[in-house]
């Protein structure tokens, strides 16, 4: 007979345990430590920081060494944990023209001051499954070339004194928080800029490959990318200057875009920017694409009505955090409005079927 | 978890979302932007609700959690067993006894009292929203009080149907200005929003506050010659015999019988503990 659907309490605690069982796996296998999951899986733990808005590799690999590698989930370990700590202020902007560049290339020039330096990437490793990687994971020291020393200036600056490029307005303004205020359209770029390095990289590169087929098109050449550490500092106001308090690791793409000019300025390339946290360098690209399609409007340019220059569309489904809770949780139980889907269609089934029937009977008359 | 505050949002937070409850009490059925944080369960499982709930939460408050009107569903579990764990405050399933209760998808069938704050865990705030995908456009259509497409689709609706084929979250006007959602309730608990609570709706993902002050007008959109039906399953409770509240159909077996039980769970209980006795009663207790 009808057994009340009781025991909702327990019924959790015992899918937990049986969570964290398979979450460890066969026990005859050794366990991750996070540190391993740091060291080994760093680019994982580029994203869980880059799109979880925190960086600390540490908890970032606790975070992905508990979500059972589901880098959606691990965001959101880090994204709730994140809500719970103080804010002590905001740092000062950091000067990526003084990164400790690891990597940085330019396509729109052959060479350029700092020079083409290749870093550690995949470009050009031929995609084949390394499996002596399965038996052993030593793997030869690589050659060691002493630092440049001096800063790597960025590309754009290069083509600035030809005023062939736009110059990017400064601006002393505060810029707005998205983690602080509820988004509202316009945006304006600074927010939109937050939102997109914060967004899932899936969606992010989804638009921007959009605008690359066609929707929206506005050629890019990548200008610049470069990844590498910069200081952090904090303006300390008991000191009355600022100090560094550490460094980050970060991605960052600028791209040079064709541009045609308008009735008030004339031909001149224009920018898109793509800034990331790690070595992250798929979604700055990305970024910097959907960056430069969005600013459609001040720039004078047509809306073609392409998905990604459209502002409301891009920030209210980058974040995957949003996506992914709204998206699974129809999985809830949703009993009591199914019920009144179910009584409302009967409702109208029997209505249509008695019509049915009359006209039937008129015919039949007739 | 005393590493956390009470009911774990820090006060400035509290604050600031407390202070969205209040202009939206000051501005019956307008959604309130507000700064939602990220909360340790995801946006779409009641985020908006229990951020409402816990700037709402003292700790001499008796919290009730409901989900599809059921206190052990266990989505309503887990955000009691939240509360429990960052407020502390006292909890139960008894509707009379709650000071605040968390809901999803229901108003309990009991009439609540004005010591009570019922809080609504809101999907999608704006009522226009299937109508007009853009939040620009849909605040310009409030603030101009234009609903003239909401009329519309009520009457595409009848034509093509014969009637207004909304069975859940079917949209209210508040007060006479603002056209509501009033969350994914079945239209069969519309008529009660018209009470003597305070009733706050969440919507997290969204970041929007609104609310609806006690014994304020709340009309659920009709035309005069298709009038409004609150309407549920045309049976009785077949544990407690009620022919007043809203219904669950239940599949007994795979030969299409079926059974109808409250969706309202302490409902039911304390009419079967007053001595109500439905059809199948006795063979379920």
């Amino acid at each position: 007979m009808y057994v009340a659907v009781k025991g909702g309490e327990r019924a959790i605690d015992n899918a937990h345990a049986w969570l964290a069982e398979e979450r460890r796996g066969d026990t005859d296998v050794a366990e991750l430590s996070y540190a391993q999951i740091r060291e080994q899986l760093s680019l994982a733990v580029n994203r869980v920081m880059a799109e979880g808005s925190l960086y600390d590799p540490d908890l970032a690999a606790l975070a992905i060494k508990q979500s059972r590698g589901d880098l959606i989930e691990a965001i959101f370990l880090i994204r709730a944990y994140r809500t719970t700590l103080p804010r002590f202020g905001y740092t000062l902007p950091v000067e990526t023209g003084e990164m400790a560049c690891d990597r940085r290339i330019s396509a729109t020039f052959k060479d350029a001051p700092g020079g083409q330096v290749l870093g550690p990437t995949f470009d050009y490793t031929h995609r084949l499954l390394d499996f002596k990687l399965a038996a052993d994971g030593e793997v030869p020291e690589a050659p060691v070339a002493d630092p440049r020393m001096e800063a790597t200036p960025h590309i754009a600056e290069f083509l600035q004194g030809e005023d062939i490029i736009e110059r990017e307005p400064s601006s002393d303004a505060v810029p707005g928080d998205l983690t602080r205020e509820p988004m509202s359209f316009p945006a304006g770029r600074a927010v939109r800029l937050q939102s997109l390095a914060r967004g899932d990289e899936g969606f992010i590169l989804g638009m921007a490959y959009s605008t690359q087929r066609g929707y929206a098109r506005n050629h890019a050449f990548v200008g610049e990318l470069r990844i590498g550490t910069v200081p952090v500092e904090i303006e300390i106001p008991e000191l009355g200057f600022a100090v560094e308090i550490g460094e980050v690791e970060l991605t960052e793409c600028e791209t040079v875009n064709q541009f045609k000019g308008s009735k008030t300025v004339p031909p001149q390339f224009t920018r898109g920017y793509g800034l990331v946290f790690g070595q992250s360098e798929r979604k700055s690209i990305a970024m910097a694409l959907v960056d430069r399609a969005l600013r459609w409007e001040e720039l004078g340019e047509d809306n073609l009505g392409a998905p990604a220059q459209d502002e409301e569309f891009v920030l209210s489904h980058a974040d995957n955090i949003q996506a992914t809770g709204f998206l699974e949780h129809i999985k809830l139980p949703h009993y009591v409005d199914f019920q009144s889907e179910l009584e409302l269609v009967r409702k109208l089934r029997h209505e249509a079927a008695e019509l049915a029937e009359t006209l039937a009977a008129r015919e039949a008359a007739e | 978890m005393s590493d956390y505050n009470f009911a774990y949002l820090d006060e400035q937070t509290k604050r600031m979302i407390r202070r969205a409850i209040l202009k939206g009490l000051a501005v019956p059925g307008y959604q309130v932007p507000f700064a939602s944080r990220e909360m340790p369960m995801p946006y779409g499982w009641g985020t908006g609700g229990v951020q409402v709930s816990a700037a709402s939460l003292t700790p001499d408050d008796t919290l009730k959690v409901i989900d599809q009107g059921a206190d052990d569903t266990t989505n309503a579990v887990s955000i009691r067993k939240f509360f429990e764990k960052t407020a502390g405050v006292e909890t139960t399933e008894e509707t009379e006894k709650a000071s605040i209760i968390q809901t999803r998808h229901r108003i309990p069938e009991a009439e609540l009292t004005e010591d009570q704050i019922l809080v609504y865990q809101v999907p999608i705030p704006e009522p226009l929203r299937f109508l007009e995908p853009r939040e620009t456009e849909t605040r310009k259509m409030h603030a101009l009080q234009e609903y003239g497409l909401m009329h519309v689709k009520l009457y595409e609706d009848i034509s093509q149907h014969g009637a207004i084929a909304t069975a859940y979250a079917y949209p209210v006007k508040v007060e006479g200005r603002y056209v509501m959602d009033p969350s994914p309730i079945p239209k069969f608990d519309n008529p009660k929003m018209e009470m003597a609570a305070i009733q706050l709706f969440g919507a997290g993902r969204e970041q929007r506050i609104y609310a609806v002050p006690p014994y304020t007008k709340v009309v659920s959109l009709d035309f005069e010659d298709y009038p409004f039906e609150a309407s549920k399953a045309d049976h009785a409770c077949d544990l407690c015999a009620a022919k007043d509240s809203y219904l669950d159909e239940v599949i007994l077996d795979d030969a299409g019988n079926r059974m109808f039980v409250c969706s309202d769970t302490d409902y039911c209980r304390s009419r079967r503990d007053a001595g109500h006795t439905g059809r199948l009663g006795e063979e379920a207790a």
